[in-house]
């Protein structure tokens, strides 16, 4: 138990420097240890504090922040009385940082191994030809393709799973004490996020780095973490071993953490009273894809031959990994990208395959909720211009009915009168989203196309949206097609769930009967691939993942 | 790649096409044609008649364009109109040598100033080094020509007592120092002038990279400042740069009229100033297709510079 501290943080306070000068505190009397060989999660939701606190390991503030009062002490040294060049001597060689998108933190105009070895190299613990076959035996532990020349390729010639390995890569070149990981798993699918999980678990446990990590996903951590930091508003809110904190949490706020995260739910208790007799939306035979001439003969086929039907106030959920062609599906039904075979059908009327030649009633009857909130809405208008504009459009309503109506919309998404004359960036990231809703909903559509609207967001935040969503379905009768990597997310909200992989639809049915055996390979990965919460699953998981693979691999082949 | 590189190219030379028509056609809207310039006062009906079927003037405009062009790709650009039997191209080769020789000298002395005072003052931003340098830009941009042409003239000859405040003679037989002393004044005044829009725009082009995430993720590895910059940011900041350097090299090359008639300097712009005054409109011609021409020439090696700068590009998936 007394092995060496590695990291700590002593009565860390780190404020936010306004422009006016004023302070506002970001972080608050934070204190804890690292020991060599162990990992400590810090968990919470955005704005939380926990990015921040993880980068002050590497003595660094983002713009805008600085440290007001305590310290940091790496190896019993306080970094924040270091100058630059110390510090610099410091990162990289003793502790090493992986961000959550290796795809923007990867320099896209240079060579994978240049940035890997770079550090290493830099700080002289190692020549290049040390470094270069150090990083060889690492591409090889964290199970990459190719390890002897994956490293001569440029960031965007490789997958962003693989991208994300390779990050974990640039890391450990430097062999550091400590590792910095933030949200390393986030951005990737349940599938990549095993494989992912497991590189790292092995490479930590073999290599005796001590590590940070932090995330907001409770499942995840308890998969890799020894002793677990739950953080809010900046504050520490419990803290102890990952077994500890998870069978017995003390504190509401961890509580609430873990309720959200859903386990996959026992099948067949679905509520259906809203089911109306007829298919809103019916998919024949649509294929579609991109390049050359879309609307006839596309030189990259992404979907091939769907057949989905999508019953009135229902839940129809679409599930895949990135690639599968889930979001190509939604705007070939939005008409964004045109089919080049087969029909659509909107209340048995055959819709248009371009959105241009489509009438505007048939336009309302269909809207998009896209997945960033952020960049759908225009951030230089009101709120109530916002959810006014598709009123004048689709509905003529001007004046005061205009204002009325927005007025019950926003009450519809359970947000405040007040934001009528508010900005977007005045707003939370839930709360932009349920303007992003509210705005689908203000056409008074049949049809609601949601696409991954839940991924952005944390795991409190987004349930709370699938809260509303189930409301609505109920009080307004919408149907919804909804898109999503995150099986369980889908499995609670949906009626019928549709897999994709690799442009087809590999499964349809109940979610009742998706989620029983037999299923098709694809949907036990998919299964098997989400975290449960409670340690030690990633090892019981890796055999039934590994089958799952093996079944898909010879179904392919046959 | 290769695909992009002929799209590149034939769009240039599309461009070019595109210029050729509208010049042609610009220059036939102006009153007179020339068998009328040519002949002036002493012209009569049968006179004219005459020379017009010489030159191919009674035929149909677009076979007048075809012969045009057909001749102008071949070197053959016509006979000047206002000056005698000249041709056009011995009046242009002496302008355009004293040209290229100003805008190279330029090119080679103001970019890499430029641009390694923008990469500094971006490395820096918000000392007083880049505070200055800001300034010096703004003012330079708002400043016309011909006030910095004034002011260089005052510092450099008055001042300085060096060369004369306007540029003649040969440079034939001249040694370093009076090379030197011929040329201080144009060009220095030329890279004055690119040089405020060359920093200011390699500074937003550095200073853009900069904010990316990887640059962060640099940092935080332990990368000195000076190769985060040289190495992580500056080969993303080329295709921007590339182009800024491109658009003004090709104004050093065509539209310095006021800095060439100020130090009486006899370049292509100052021939086009004349070409316009004596109505010479085949002087004209042949000078607007060869600024079109530099103009292509140099963006297009900036599209291929900024393609070849892009890993993307250049290894598609």
């Amino acid at each position: 138990m007394d092995k060496k501290v590695v990291f700590e943080a002593s009565n860390l306070c780190i404020n936010a420097v306004r422009d006016d000068g004023s302070e506002l505190p970001i972080v608050k009397e934070v204190n804890f240890q690292v020991r060599e060989g162990e990992v400590v999660a810090l968990i919470g939701e955005s704005g939380s504090g926990k990015t921040t606190i993880a980068l002050s390991a590497l003595g660094y503030c983002k713009p805008g922040l600085k440290i007001s009062e305590g310290s940091t002490l790496l190896f019993d040294q306080d970094l924040s009385a270091m100058n630059i060049e110390e510090l610099r001597q410091i990162r990289g060689e003793k502790v090493a940082y992986l961000a959550q998108s290796a795809i923007a933190t990867f320099n896209p105009a240079l060579k994978i191994n240049e940035q890997v070895t770079e550090s290493a190299v830099i700080h002289g613990s190692k020549t290049q030809p040390e470094a270069d076959s150090f990083a060889k035996g690492l591409y090889g532990a964290l199970d990459l393709p190719d390890p002897d020349n994956i490293g001569t390729r440029y960031p965007h010639q490789v997958s962003g799973g693989q991208l994300q390995r390779l990050m974990a890569a640039m890391a450990l070149c430097g062999e550091p004490s400590l590792l910095v990981l933030d949200e390393p798993t986030t951005a990737l699918d349940v599938t990549t996020q095993i494989e992912v999980l497991k590189a790292f678990k092995k490479v930590i446990r073999e290599r005796g780095a001590a590590a940070i990590y932090v995330t907001h996903d409770l499942a995840v951590v308890a998969q890799i973490a020894d002793r677990i930091v739950v953080l809010y508003n900046g504050d520490i809110q419990e803290k102890g071993s990952a077994n500890a904190v998870i069978s017995k949490p003390r504190h509401p706020y961890t509580r609430r953490l873990m309720q959200a995260v859903r386990p996959l739910p026992a099948a067949g208790k679905k509520d259906k009273e809203n089911k109306q007799p007829g298919n809103v939306i019916e998919i024949n035979g649509v294929s579609a894809g991109y390049g050359g001439d879309v609307t006839s003969n596309p030189k990259e086929v992404i979907l091939k031959d769907i057949n989905l039907q999508l019953a009135r106030g229902e839940v129809l959920g679409i599930i895949g990994e990135s690639g599968s062609g889930k979001s190509t599906l939604a705007r070939v039904i939005a008409g964004l990208l045109p089919s080049f075979k087969g029909d659509i059908l909107l209340d048995d009327q055959k819709l248009q395959p371009r959105l241009e030649d489509r009438p505007r009633s048939e336009l309302r009857k269909i809207q998009f909720v896209y997945q960033m909130a952020d960049t759908a809405i225009n951030p230089k208008q009101t709120i109530g211009n916002i959810l006014g504009r598709p009123l004048e459009f689709y509905l003529n309503m001007y004046g005061s009915k205009r204002k009325d109506r927005v007025l019950e919309l926003l009450e519809m998404v359970e947000l405040p009168k007040e934001f009528y004359t508010r900005y977007p960036h005045e707003l939370s990231g839930g709360q932009k989203q349920r303007i992003n809703l509210a705005r689908a909903l203000a056409a008074e559509p049949e049809v609601l196309l949601c696409d991954e609207v839940t991924s952005a967001l944390d795991s409190i935040v987004g349930a709370n949206v699938i809260e509303l969503l189930r409301g609505l379905r109920k009080n307004l009768g919408v149907s919804f097609v909804f898109i999503s990597h995150d099986l369980s997310t889908v499995s609670a909200f949906a009626d019928t769930i549709a897999v994709m992989y690799k442009g087809i639809i590999a499964e349809t049915g109940t979610v009742h009967q998706v989620l029983s055996p037999p299923s098709h390979p694809y949907t036990d990965l998919l299964i098997s691939s989400v975290p449960e919460l409670r340690v030690g699953w990633l090892e019981e998981a890796d055999r039934n993942i590994q089958e799952a693979k093996n079944k898909l691999e010879q179904g392919n082949l046959t | 790649m290769f695909p992009i590189l002929i799209k590149k190219i034939g769009a240039g030379l599309l461009t070019t096409l595109g210029v050729s028509i509208v010049i042609f056609v610009g220059t036939n809207l102006l009153p007179g044609d020339a068998a009328q310039i040519r002949l002036g006062q002493a012209s009569t009906e049968d006179s004219l008649r005459a020379l017009r079927e010489e030159l191919g003037l009674n035929l149909p405009l677009y076979q007048q364009y075809f012969r045009w062009l057909f001749n102008f790709v071949q070197g053959d650009f016509g006979t000047s109109l206002a000056s005698g039997n000249v041709t056009i191209a011995q009046l242009i080769s002496d302008r355009y040598e004293n040209t290229l020789i100003v805008s190279s000298l330029t090119a080679m002395i103001g970019v890499p100033i430029s641009v390694g005072l923008g990469i500094i003052a971006a490395m820096f931003p918000g000392t007083l080094y880049d505070r200055i340098l800001t300034l010096g830009s703004v003012t330079l941009v708002a400043a016309p020509e011909f006030f910095t042409a004034t002011l260089m003239v005052l510092f450099v000859v008055f001042f300085l007592g060096i060369g004369n405040a306007v540029v003649v003679g040969s440079i034939e037989d001249k040694n370093l120092v009076e090379l030197i002393t011929h040329f201080i004044l144009p060009i220095t005044t030329l890279c004055l002038v690119i040089a405020a829009q060359l920093i200011r725009m390699t500074r937003a082009a550095v200073l853009n990279v900069m904010s990316s995430p990887y640059i962060e993720m640099a940092i935080l590895k332990g990368i000195p400042r000076r190769r985060v910059v040289m190495r992580h940011a500056l080969l993303n900041a080329i295709g921007p740069i590339v182009n800024v350097v491109a658009i003004n090299l090709a104004y050093v090359v065509t539209g310095v009229i006021v800095i060439e008639v100020y130090f009486g300097y006899s370049g292509l712009a100052t021939l086009i100033v004349q070409g316009v005054q004596t109505r010479d409109y085949i002087l004209i011609q042949t000078l607007g297709m060869i600024f079109c021409a530099t103009y292509v020439i140099l963006m297009m090696i900036a599209d291929l510079s900024s393609i070849l700068s892009n890993p993307r590009l250049r290894h598609p998936k």
